[in-house]
C-alpha cells in the first residue's frame, strides 16, 4: 500500500481489504484514492446509512421510526460498492450517478454536493447517468424519493477525498504543508500566493495504487453551496432542444419501430392476415409477431403508424375481457377487510367513510420507448430506466443471453412518475430486435399508454372512527386495492432484508410490508389501525408518484374534516390540536397563515386544508376552490374545465434541503398532480379495455386548471440529512382539494376523481388501435 | 419517391419521402432535427409545437406535401437565429426562472409562448390570464406556474 504523501494519517491497518470489500474498519469516514492517470476517488455508496431501531413498539407506527427510505438506504449496506469521481486535466469533476434523472433534479443536486466538498464551481461538475452496474445489486433503483437520502453522504465523502488528494499533491508541488494551503473555486493557493488549478493538479494527484484515506466532511454551518437555490444543470440543453432523450439518440440501423396492439387489455396476436401487404407499404422494412402485438419497423415513425393502422390481425382475448369499473369495484368490495373496532363506550359516535379511487395512467409525456440492438451473442439497450439492473436481468431472460452479455444504458427520461420503474419498453424492444434480427428504436404510440401501459391500481379506502367527549377514540382504515406491481426490484430488497426489518413486518406479504413502511397517521386518534388488502393481478400496474399515499391521505383527511365537523371544530384548529407530528403541525400553521385560512371569500369559493407525513418529512397544503357556475362552466375547446383551484399554498419540511429551487419545483408538480387526481384524471375500464387513448381523453392538469396563485414554503430544518421530496407534494394536495370540494358541495365525494362519472370524450377506435395523424395542421396556425 | 423542398431554420432543404408523411417525422427521422418532440401525434399535446412562417403550428399534423419551397419552418433549434442572438429572450426568461423539469415539453412550450406573444402584440394588447389559460401544451411535470411567469417575463424582454 502506498503511503499518503502528506500528514493525513491513515485510519486503516496496513492489511485493510481493498475497496468495496465488506469488513473495512470504519473509525470514521473513509474514502479511496484509486489508481489512475488522473485523480480518481471513490466512496462506499452505503456510507451514512445507519440501521434504524429494529424493534418497533406500537404506537408509534412503523414509518415514524423506520420507513421505506430506511429500507432502501439500509438495503445497500452489505452489497453496495463504490461510487467514483474523476478529475480531468481541464479541472472538471466527472461523476456517473447510479440513479436516473427524470426531471426531479438529482444530477443538479449531486453536482452541488460535489462542488461543496471539493470547493469548486458547480458548473465544472459533470454528472451523467451510470449504466446498469450489476455489482450494485439493490443499489441502483431510483424510487421512493430516496436518492438524496441515500447518496448524500457517499457523494460528499468521495468529493472530500478528492479535495484531500489535490491538497496533498499541491503541498508537494508548492513545498508547503497542507495546512498552509487553501482550496477555493477549483484553485489551490499556497502561503506565498502561488496557486495551482485543479486541472493542473489532476495528474499530479493521480495515484498508482488504491489508497484508503480518512476524511472529514464540511460541517453544516459552513455550507456555501448546499441549501442555496440552484438552476438545473441541464436547463440550457432543455430550452435549446439539445437535451437528448431516448428517441433523440442515433444508433446505427435502429429504425423507427411501433407495435400494433390488441383491442383488449393484455390480449395477444394469433395471426396476421395481411403481413405481405403491410411489408410492401412505403418505408416499411420489417413485420414481426411478438407476444404483445405485431411489430413494424419503418424509415419513419409516421410510416409505422400507417402500417400499424393497416395491419389486419386476429386477436386472442385478454384476461379482463368483459370487465369494467363496476365489476372490479365489486371485486374490491368483496375483498375489503373487516373493521375490528375495539370496545368503546356505548355513547361514542361513529364516523364511517368509504371512498373509491379509479384507475389512473402513470404515463409521462415521453411515451414508453427504448432502443435495442440484439445480436446472437450480445445485446445493447438504451432507455429511461429507474431500475436498470432489473431491466438487464429481464432483457437477458427475454432474449436468452447471459446477464453479462446485456449492456443497459440509462438515458435521461422525459418524466417518470413511477412509470419508468419498469423496463417494459426495453424488454419489448429487445424481443423485437431479436425477432427482426436488426436494431430497433421502439416507441409506444400515445394511445398505447393509457390503454396497455401501467396504471395506478383502482382502490377503495374505508375509514371508521369513534369519538366521545371531543376526543377521537379509534381510527381504523382498510385500504383495498388491485395488486400493485413491485416487480421493479423493491420486492427483492424486502426479501433480502427480511431479517433486518422491524419486527412488526413479520409475516406480512410484500404489498402489506410496503404499505406498513409508508403509511402513518400523524394524529393522536387513540387506537389506530391501517391495513391493506390487494386482489387481482390481471392489470398492468405500478406506483404512480407515490404508492398508496395519495389515496390513503385523501380518505384520511376527508375523514378528519368530517370528525372535526361532528365535534363542532374548525378543520384547521382541529388538526392543530390533534396532530402529534411536530413537523406536520409547523407546515400546517405555515400554510394557514400564508394562505389566510378562514378569510372571507365569495360564495362558491371554499378553502381546503390537509397534511401528510412521509419519508420522515411533512407537507401541508391549503387550497381555495372556485365552484361558482361561471367558473365551473367556463369553455375551453376540447377541455375539461369544472371547479378550479384558484390558490394553492404548500409547505414542505423535507429535512436538510440541498437545492430549495429543485424542491419547490417538485412541490409545484405535486400540486398539479394532486389537482388532477382529485378532480379530472382517471381511466375508464369498459368491456375489457381502457377507453382513454390520448391527452384529449386523459385529463391531467392543464393551463386552464392551474391555480393562478401558487406559493411554496420550504420549512427550515435542523436535520442533518435530506428527506424524500419527489413524491412528497402529491398526497396533501389531492387531500386538500378533496376537502375543499366536500366543503363546497356539502357532500363528501365517494369516488375520485370527482368527474369520473362523466365521460368527457368520444372513445377512439380499438381496431385499428391508434388514431390517424391529422392532415389539417396548417389550418390551426396561431 | 417524391421530392419536397421547403425551408428549415433558415436553410432550404429537399427530402425524398412520400407526400403524406407528417412533417414531425420528416424533421425528426429524416432531417434529424429532434427539438420538436412526439407526445400524441394527433395535435393535442403540443409537444412538437414549432413555427411555420412565424406562426405556431404542430408538424405532427401537417403532411410534408403541404409545404412549398418558400415556407419557412422554425424549430426550437432555429429560434435564436430569428433574433440574431445566442438565445431568444423567451429562452432567457425560461432559464432565469428555471422553468424546465424533465424538459421534454419545453421546446414546444417556448415555441408556443413566442407565437402567443407575437399574436397578442399584433392585436395591440398584452398577455392576459385568459391567454395563458388557453395554452394547450401539456407539461406532465406540472411546471405550469413557472411557464406563466416566464411568458410574461419573456414578453417584456421581446
Amino acid at each position: 500500500m502506498t503511503t499518503a504523501r502528506d500528514s493525513s494519517p491513515l485510519a486503516l491497518d496496513e492489511d485493510a481489504p481493498p475497496p468495496g470489500r465488506p469488513g473495512v474498519r470504519r473509525r470514521s469516514l473513509i474514502g479511496w484514492v484509486l489508481a489512475g492517470g488522473t485523480l480518481s476517488v471513490a466512496a462506499d455508496l452505503s456510507l451514512g446509512a445507519e440501521p434504524a431501531a429494529a424493534a418497533v413498539p406500537s404506537p408509534p407506527q412503523v414509518p415514524e421510526l423506520y420507513d421505506l427510505g430506511d429500507l432502501q438506504t439500509q438495503s445497500a449496506l452489505p452489497t453496495s460498492q463504490l461510487i467514483r469521481i474523476d478529475l480531468d486535466a481541464e479541472g472538471f469533476a466527472h461523476f456517473a450517478i447510479p440513479r436516473m434523472e427524470v426531471g426531479q433534479g438529482i444530477t443538479t443536486a449531486a453536482a452541488m454536493l460535489i462542488a461543496e466538498e471539493l470547493e469548486m464551481p458547480v458548473e465544472k461538475v459533470r454528472v451523467t447517468l451510470a449504466k446498469a452496474r450489476p455489482e450494485l445489486v439493490f443499489n441502483q433503483l431510483t424510487g421512493g424519493s430516496n436518492t438524496m437520502q441515500s447518496m448524500f453522504t457517499p457523494i460528499r465523502v468521495a468529493a472530500a477525498t478528492a479535495k484531500g488528494a489535490l491538497l496533498r499533491a499541491a503541498a508537494t508541488e508548492l513545498g508547503a504543508q497542507v495546512s498552509a494551503l487553501s482550496a477555493k473555486s477549483g484553485v489551490v493557493t499556497g502561503p506565498t500566493g502561488t496557486s495551482l488549478t485543479y486541472g493542473q493538479l489532476a495528474t499530479l494527484a493521480a495515484s498508482a495504487e488504491d489508497v484508503a484515506v480518512e476524511v472529514s466532511l464540511t460541517p453544516r454551518r459552513e455550507f456555501a453551496v448546499i441549501g442555496t437555490a440552484r438552476n438545473r444543470d441541464d436547463a440550457l440543453a432543455a430550452v435549446t432542444g439539445r437535451k437528448q432523450f431516448t428517441m433523440d439518440l442515433e444508433v446505427e440501423g435502429a429504425l423507427p419501430t411501433m407495435v400494433c396492439r390488441p383491442p383488449t387489455l393484455n390480449g395477444s396476436p394469433r395471426s396476421v392476415r395481411n403481413e405481405s401487404a403491410v411489408r410492401a407499404m412505403p418505408g416499411v422494412t420489417d413485420v414481426a409477431v411478438v407476444d404483445t402485438g405485431v411489430a413494424v419497423r419503418a424509415e419513419t415513425f409516421g410510416q409505422c403508424i400507417d402500417a400499424v393502422r393497416a395491419l389486419d390481425v386476429v386477436w386472442a382475448g385478454g384476461p379482463v375481457d368483459g370487465e369494467d369499473d363496476e365489476s372490479v369495484l365489486a371485486e374490491l368490495r368483496r375483498a375489503e377487510l373487516p373493521m375490528v373496532v375495539p370496545k368503546v363506550p356505548i355513547l361514542a359516535g361513529t364516523l364511517d367513510l368509504r371512498v373509491e379511487f379509479m384507475f389512473r395512467s402513470s404515463a409521462a409525456l415521453e411515451p414508453n420507448c427504448a432502443i435495442a440492438d440484439v445480436r446472437s451473442d450480445r445485446a445493447t439497450v438504451w432507455a429511461g430506466l429507474k431500475a436498470p439492473l432489473v431491466a438487464q436481468r429481464d432483457v437477458a431472460k427475454a432474449v436468452g443471453l447471459p446477464i453479462a452479455k446485456v449492456e443497459v444504458n440509462v438515458v435521461t427520461g422525459g418524466g417518470s412518475f413511477g412509470h419508468k420503474l419498469f423496463g417494459d419498453a426495453a424488454i419489448e424492444a429487445a424481443v423485437i430486435s431479436k425477432a427482426m434480427g436488426k436494431p430497433v428504436k421502439l416507441m409506444w404510440h400515445r394511445a398505447d399508454e393509457p390503454r396497455q401501459g401501467r396504471v395506478h391500481p383502482m382502490a377503495t379506502s374505508r375509514v371508521r372512527a369513534t369519538m366521545l367527549a371531543g376526543q377521537v377514540l379509534t381510527f381504523e382504515q382498510r385500504h383495498t386495492s388491485v395488486v400493485t406491481d413491485f416487480g421493479h426490484g423493491l420486492g427483492e430488497r424486502l426479501t433480502a432484508m427480511a431479517a433486518e426489518l422491524p419486527a412488526n413486518l413479520g409475516g406480512l406479504g410484500l404489498s402489506q410490508s410496503i404499505f406498513t413502511l409508508t403509511q402513518e397517521l400523524p394524529y393522536d386518534f387513540g387506537v389506530v389501525t391501517q391495513l391493506l388488502n390487494e386482489v387481482d393481478t390481471r392489470f398492468n400496474t405500478g406506483s404512480m408518484r407515490n404508492i398508496y399515499s395519495p389515496d390513503v391521505a385523501c380518505a384520511n383527511e376527508l375523514a378528519v374534516d368530517q370528525i372535526a365537523k361532528r365535534l363542532g371544530k374548525d378543520p384547521y384548529a382541529f388538526r392543530m390540536s390533534f396532530l402529534k407530528n411536530a413537523k406536520a403541525k409547523r407546515c400546517l400553521e405555515a400554510v394557514a397563515k400564508a394562505g389566510g385560512w378562514g378569510r372571507s371569500l365569495p360564495q362558491g369559493v371554499t378553502q381546503g386544508i390537509a397534511v401528510h407525513t412521509e419519508y420522515k418529512g411533512a407537507t401541508a397544503v391549503l387550497v381555495e376552490l372556485d365552484t361558482r357556475p361561471e367558473t365551473v362552466n367556463r369553455k375551453v375547446r376540447d377541455a375539461v374545465t369544472g371547479p378550479r383551484v384558484t390558490k394553492a399554498v404548500i409547505a414542505v419540511d423535507a429535512g436538510l434541503v440541498v437545492n430549495p429551487r429543485g424542491l419547490e419545483a417538485q412541490m409545484m408538480g405535486g400540486v398539479a398532480d394532486g389537482i388532477a387526481l382529485a378532480l379530472t384524471s382517471s381511466s375508464h375500464l369498459e368491456d375489457g379495455h381502457f377507453l382513454e387513448a390520448s391527452w384529449d381523453n386523459y385529463f391531467y392538469t392543464r393551463q386552464w386548471n392551474v391555480p393562478p396563485e401558487f406559493r411554496c414554503i420550504v420549512m427550515p430544518s435542523d436535520e442533518e440529512l435530506p428527506g424524500g421530496a419527489g413524491e412528497a407534494g402529491v398526497a396533501a394536495s389531492v387531500a386538500a382539494v378533496a376537502c375543499a370540494y366536500a366543503r363546497a358541495t356539502g357532500k363528501v365525494p365517494t369516488r375520485f376523481p370527482v368527474n369520473h362519472g362523466t365521460l368527457s370524450f368520444t372513445p377512439k377506435s380499438f381496431v385499428p388501435p391508434v388514431p390517424e395523424s391529422p392532415v389539417d395542421g396548417l389550418s390551426y396556425t396561431s | 419517391m417524391p421530392q419536397h423542398t421547403f425551408r428549415v431554420n433558415g436553410e432550404s432543404v429537399t427530402v425524398d419521402v412520400e407526400d403524406d408523411v407528417r412533417l414531425l417525422w420528416v424533421l425528426r427521422d429524416v432531417l434529424k432535427i429532434t427539438g420538436p418532440k412526439y407526445g400524441c401525434g394527433i395535435n393535442v399535446c403540443k409537444a412538437c409545437t414549432s413555427h411555420v412562417n412565424g406562426k405556431a403550428f404542430n408538424p405532427c399534423s401537417v403532411p410534408v406535401s403541404d409545404l412549398g419551397p418558400e415556407d419557412e419552418v422554425t424549430t426550437i433549434e432555429g429560434l435564436p437565429d430569428t433574433v440574431d442572438a445566442d438565445l431568444h429572450p423567451m429562452q432567457e426568461a425560461w432559464l432565469e426562472r428555471d422553468v424546465a423539469q424533465c424538459g421534454y415539453c419545453q421546446p414546444g412550450q417556448i415555441m408556443a409562448a413566442v407565437a402567443l406573444v407575437k399574436k397578442v402584440r399584433a392585436e395591440g394588447r398584452s398577455i392576459t390570464d385568459a391567454d395563458l389559460d388557453g395554452i394547450r401544451n401539456i407539461c406532465r411535470c406540472g411546471t405550469y406556474t413557472r411557464i406563466r411567469e416566464a411568458i410574461r417575463d419573456g414578453a417584456a424582454r421581446m
